[in-house]
């Protein structure tokens, strides 16, 4: 690479670094937070959610686990949880809520998004 | 077919505005087709990759793999857009002379482009896998009117290339003296909402947990969802509720590209020989 691009050998390496680096810290840390959540589940099926609505306590993790029963993709999104997330047909996602105040949060299907909508009642 | 063409439009716009932007950096750039054709060219496959994989992505690393892949991929756009600025501060000068040493040019033009190649390549590896999974789906599994959906989808990806290229020709107005300042400035913010959107990916993962407080929330006033909140969160990052983690990246990431450009900079007195 560096006799290709004498100027490349910085960004290249930096971007090993940082790839590495991200996907290293993840490892060790992600699957340690998961645990301590509440996990509720909920279903896609016929680009309708199942429940619709959810009721979680406020100030607490929930872990969200999401089941597309349909054959095409989805993707899961709420703005006011700060969440985007694609799943492939017949596929599941994990989602992280993390404490909330009591409150609405709306959710969708990003790709039917005028039909495919629910809501988390956080109390 | 008119939900189809603004799903893909809306996906397609973004990386459309990059592209625009990075055309512009490049005008007059020997090769900047070769290289910025091929970031899109590998962008477009990373997608269709990306979307055959997405399954095993989305499984790994306890369920947050897609948010770390996303979070990886800005990082990587965040680190060439920084390295572009900086190289560009130190020899923007020298480059502008040499322009018509053609030799020259193609030498010193090329380092720089590798940089925004990959930053061309990301943007569209981010909305394409998002577009391909889209319309895999649809011609997976709604029948009838798959053809229909396909075209709107289709005419949403000529919008967005419409997009790209009204981006690049308004840049061209920009008078040529102060073009460079203006890009210089632009990627700084695009490099800085980049970093706050990579944090965002984290904090979904559960990663980064700290400082997660909501700062402000202006949805009421312009969602990052409406059409210019998508110009403004793509152009300079906004975010309708930010995390504080997130300003302080942003802030921090702004700190550090015009401290390296001004650190790296040639000495003033090149100035006077110019001038």
């Amino acid at each position: 690479m560096a006799l290709i691009w004498p100027g490349a050998s910085w960004p290249t390496a930096s971007l090993a670094g940082i790839a590495a680096t991200v996907l290293a810290w993840c490892w060790a840390i992600a699957p340690a937070h998961a645990q301590d959540a509440i996990e509720v589940t909920i279903t896609v099926k016929d680009h309708a959610f199942n429940p619709a609505q959810i009721e979680i306590p406020a100030g607490k993790a929930v872990a969200l686990r999401v089941k597309n029963l349909d054959s095409s993709p989805m993707e899961f999104e709420s703005k006011s949880l700060r969440v985007e997330k694609v799943l492939t047909g017949n596929g599941e996602a994990l989602i992280n809520i993390r404490p909330q105040k009591p409150g609405r949060y709306e959710f969708f299907d990003d790709f039917h998004a005028a039909t495919t909508k629910g809501v988390v009642v956080v109390k | 077919m008119i939900a189809a063409l603004i799903i893909v439009f809306r996906e397609v716009f973004e990386a459309g505005l990059i592209v625009g932007i990075v055309l512009a950096v490049t005008h007059g750039v020997a090769r900047r087709g070769v290289w910025i054709s091929a970031g899109v060219a590998a962008g477009v496959l990373g997608s269709c990759v990306m979307a055959a994989f997405a399954g095993l992505i989305s499984q790994a690393f306890a369920g947050a793999g897609q948010e770390l892949v996303n979070a990886t991929v800005l990082s990587i756009a965040v680190v060439m857009l920084t390295w572009h600025n900086v190289w560009m501060a130190r020899h923007g000068r020298e480059l502008a002379a040499e322009f018509r040493a053609a030799g020259q040019a193609v030498a010193a033009g090329a380092k720089s482009l590798f940089a925004l190649a990959v930053v061309v390549c990301v943007a569209v590896l981010r909305e394409g896998f998002e577009v391909v999974m889209f319309l895999y789906g649809v011609l997976a599994s709604e029948g009838a009117s798959a053809i229909e959906v396909f075209a709107g989808g289709v005419l949403g990806l000529l919008l967005g290339a419409a997009v790209c290229a009204a981006t690049y020709f308004g840049m061209l107005n920009i008078p040529q003296r102060y073009l460079f300042g203006v890009t210089s400035f632009m990627i700084a913010f695009l490099a800085a909402g980049m970093a706050a959107q990579a944090i965002g990916f984290l904090e979904q993962a559960n990663v980064v947990v700290a400082l997660d407080q909501t700062v402000w929330d202006s949805s009421w006033l312009l969602s990052d969802g409406s059409i210019l909140g998508r110009v403004l969160r793509t152009l300079i990052g906004y975010n309708d509720h930010p995390t504080l983690m997130q300003l302080a990246v942003y802030g921090a990431t702004l700190a550090v590209m015009f401290g390296l450009m001004k650190l790296m900079a040639p000495p003033a007195r090149n100035h006077a020989v110019i001038a």
